[in-house]
């Protein structure tokens, strides 16, 4: 139990799902962007860095995307605001050695033989893996919580409940949370390791409400990097906004003290939706309408009528009511977004389909003007007839950690209540 | 980091020490001091650092120099287990501590785990038979022992009931006398499954627990009779005589058991992982869906065990002992809501598992762990080093 070596049949266990069923594009781009020193590791198992934990923003939103993901909802379950706080602490000061590569608290070995060890373990002896912890906070953490917690006065305008969009078909099991942490690491057990052992701190404080783990990002911050794929088999975030782009991050990204709550001046808002793609259906569809329906073609992911993928979109040489045509920002009045989404395949259904799909993260920093915008837009997307949105949220994230006094959530709760 | 980790883990042990006010002088340091015995085990060797080690806490540094994977035990003469650590890896340390009495052990290795294992003889030396524990503690596990003779005692009567309208035939008498004869064995379950393969598998397990070509016997093959196959023949009447003379060995033996204050606390923590394995899924009693009843005595058995070592354990750690009482309250107040109509909150009277919809079984979850996890560190929070 106390073994410091790293337990492969569970790690090949997780990461079979992205290297088995990324349809091979994915999982064989990622493994050669990820094995620079020459492992021979799964893909993203061993490349290493940290990256660092503190600074003005969160990391998770504009540093490079790692591979994986293990995204997790909470419920409150204390009225206790010392002891919410207490928690807060707690889990910043164990994010804080998680994404250094150190394990929790006094370890997972070598204490007291008596007593369960402070750490899981199952991270033991493995590298970093550019593992980010992102926290934000529900809308019902105000609403349950406000008066108790003493931040009723604080919740931010952009904090709404998202509207009903057409096609909607949420499971409220899957939907909403009063916090959330999103993990994402290029190894799958360090991502798991991490929601894990958050869990295990804020039980009696929290619950889980629901989770999703996620292989394959979706799109990128890095765009010298190739453009990842999703699993309808087309490029995805060519036009992300890149980690490097100070002036858009500025601009469509970070919130500023100006616009919204000051707690918020640096933080970020973050829509979470479980989008269940047809898979089957997609597969018959003809070559030619898949790339009509998207409007890029499959093979280079170049817009239509133009050769190359950087190309600059002519949008009305679209169809219209192709998604990109729908989606791009001069058809929505210049809304943008930096998308951070992951491929998610929950095994099959009942049916005998593949329940699977786009986990998609969006930040932006203002909901009402970035991801509503678009999402209303997109009420007659050809692409609805293949995906069906089944999980829905919306986080206030936070500024970030400035140093090792400073936890999550201090510009929320620092104020006497 | 490793080194760090070490240093901050003996700081504690040794505060712990002071406060458990053993009479022990332990070093700081983990390595080296003479309650230390270093044990180098390889595929046909097992060395030890020394043969003679003051009576009370020690610590065996176990490095596996081998080729194979190894275990290492600490025996009684009479080679009853003081205690072990298996699967010590090729390569790899381990450490496993122990409170010994003045007197002969023998520490073992066994290469490969397998055989009776290369024997090394030791002694602990010293005047006094044994450490001294806080007298509390002792206090406590007097007290528990008493509660779980009691339980055994009083848990024949209604088996009784239970097993006699079992032979009467009569399906409905049975059926309501199921749930109550199981109270007392839920409550100090912990303790009966320390006999091993003796008692436990006999009365209380489940289908899927058989091993091989293992006969069913004890409460859940009875339960499947009552609600599955509504019938009740031969064989089932002389399976409730097996149960009464399985529970009444277990009431023979169960005074008998060891009981430490880690026991009882990690008791205390099984119970619930009893709790949230088995009745919280509905898998427990999955004919007679009686889980709200076992779940209510595995919960009241582990607040038992937890309030004889509370004055320890709030002493060494006040913030759990807070912790502990919330959520024990707040688990009993949850299960309150499940209680029949009109059923008073002394009795074991609870509405049918499958009625309980799957929003409540996550809030029941919720509730186990938020009691489980902290009920995991009260073995720490009494430990004497």
């Amino acid at each position: 139990m106390t073994d410091t070596s790293q337990s492969p049949s569970r790690r090949a266990l997780i990461g079979w799902g992205g290297a088995g069923l990324a349809l091979g594009a994915v999982a064989a781009g990622s493994a050669v962007a990820m094995t620079r020193d020459g492992d021979s590791a799964p893909a993203g198992a061993a490349t290493g860095a940290a990256i660092a934990f503190h600074g003005d923003h969160q990391a998770g939103i504009a540093t490079p995307v790692q591979d994986r993901l293990h995204f997790a909802a909470f419920d409150v379950k204390t009225d206790d605001r010392a002891e919410f706080i207490q928690m807060l602490k707690d889990w910043t000061a164990a994010a804080r050695r998680m994404t250094a590569g150190q394990a929790v608290g006094e370890g997972a070995f070598g204490g007291l033989a008596e007593a369960p060890p402070d750490d899981t373990g199952e991270a033991l002896g493995l590298k970093p893996s550019r593992l980010t912890l992102t926290i934000g906070f529900g809308p019902s953490l105000f609403e349950k919580y406000g008066e108790a917690f003493g931040i009723a006065d604080a919740r931010p305008e952009a904090l709404v409940e998202l509207p009903k969009f057409a096609g909607d078909n949420l499971d409220k099991n899957r939907s909403g949370g009063d916090l959330c942490i999103q993990a994402c690491a290029d190894d799958p057990q360090v991502a798991v390791h991490a929601i894990r052992n958050l869990a295990r701190i804020g039980f009696g404080k929290v619950v889980i409400k629901w989770s999703q783990l996620g292989f394959g990002k979706t799109s990128s911050t890095t765009p010298d990097e190739q453009t990842p794929r999703n699993l309808m088999g087309f490029k995805d975030g060519t036009r992300n906004i890149a980690g490097t782009e100070t002036d858009r991050l500025k601009k469509f990204v970070w919130v500023d003290g100006k616009e919204g709550p000051e707690w918020m001046a640096g933080g970020s808002y973050l829509v979470a939706r479980r989008i269940r793609m047809h898979i089957e259906t997609w597969d018959r569809t003809s070559l030619q309408e898949q790339e009509d329906i998207i409007g890029r073609d499959k093979g280079e992911g170049a817009p239509v009528g133009k050769a190359k993928e950087r190309d600059e979109p002519f949008l009305k040489a679209m169809l219209p009511d192709a998604h990109v045509r729908l989606a791009h920002p001069a058809s929505n009045d210049g809304a943008t977004i930096l998308r951070r989404g992951y491929s998610f395949t929950d095994g099959t259904d009942g049916l005998g389909r593949l329940d699977a799909g786009l986990f998609f993260l969006a930040y932006q920093k203002d909901p009402r003007t970035g991801f509503v915008r678009i999402q209303r837009n997109l009420a007659i997307d050809s692409l609805n007839e293949y995906i069906q949105h089944v999980g829905s949220a919306l986080f206030a994230v936070p500024p970030g950690v400035r140093d090792k006094d400073d936890w999550w959530g201090s510009t929320l709760f620092s104020k006497e209540a | 980091m490793r080194a760090v980790r070490l240093s901050v883990t003996t700081a504690i042990a040794t505060a712990a020490a002071l406060a458990a006010v053993t009479g022990c002088t332990e070093k700081g340091s983990s390595a080296g001091g003479d309650r230390v015995v270093n044990v180098t085990a390889t595929d046909d060797k097992c060395e030890v650092s020394k043969k003679e080690f003051p009576a009370g806490h020690v610590e065996l540094a176990i490095e596996n120099k081998g080729s194979k994977v190894t275990e290492v035990y600490i025996l009684f003469p009479d080679d009853r287990i003081v205690t072990e650590r298996e699967n010590i890896g090729p390569g790899t340390k381990q450490t496993v501590t122990a409170e010994v009495k003045a007197g002969d052990y023998t520490i073992a290795c066994k290469p490969g785990m397998k055989g009776d294992g290369i024997r090394q003889t030791v002694k602990a030396t010293g005047k006094g038979t044994v450490a001294k524990r806080d007298p509390r503690l002792d206090k406590a596990v007097a007290a528990y022992r008493e509660y779980v003779q009691e339980q055994a005692d009083e848990t024949l009567p209604p088996a009784e009931t239970f097993t006699k309208a079992v032979k009467d035939g009569d399906l409905e008498a049975a059926k309501k006398a199921y749930a109550p004869s199981r109270i007392g064995w839920e409550r100090t379950e912990p303790v009966a499954e320390s006999f091993g393969d003796d008692i436990d598998p006999k009365v209380d397990l489940r289908e899927d627990g058989l091993k091989g070509d293992q006969k069913w016997t004890g409460w859940h093959r009875l339960e499947k009779a009552l609600w599955q196959d509504k019938k009740i023949g031969a064989e089932e009447k002389a399976l409730a005589d097996q149960l009464i003379t399985d529970l009444k060995e277990w009431q023979n033996r169960v005074g008998k058991a060891e009981i430490t204050p880690t026991s009882m606390a990690n008791g205390a923590k099984e119970l619930l992982d009893e709790v949230a394995t088995g009745k919280v899924t509905g898998e427990e009693e999955r004919y007679s869906h009686t889980d709200l009843v076992d779940f209510k005595a595995n919960v009241e058995g582990a607040q038992k065990a937890y309030d004889l070592l509370k004055p320890v354990a709030k002493e060494n750690e006040p913030a759990l002992v807070t912790e502990l009482d919330k959520q024990f309250a707040a688990l009993d107040t949850l299960l309150d809501k499940y209680r029949a109509d009109g059923a008073k909150t002394d009795q074991y009277d609870f509405i049918s598992y499958d009625k309980v919809g799957e929003g409540d079984r996550k809030e029941l979850s919720d509730g186990v762990n938020a009691l489980a996890e902290p009920l995991s560190k009260l073995a720490a929070a009494v430990v004497t080093k």
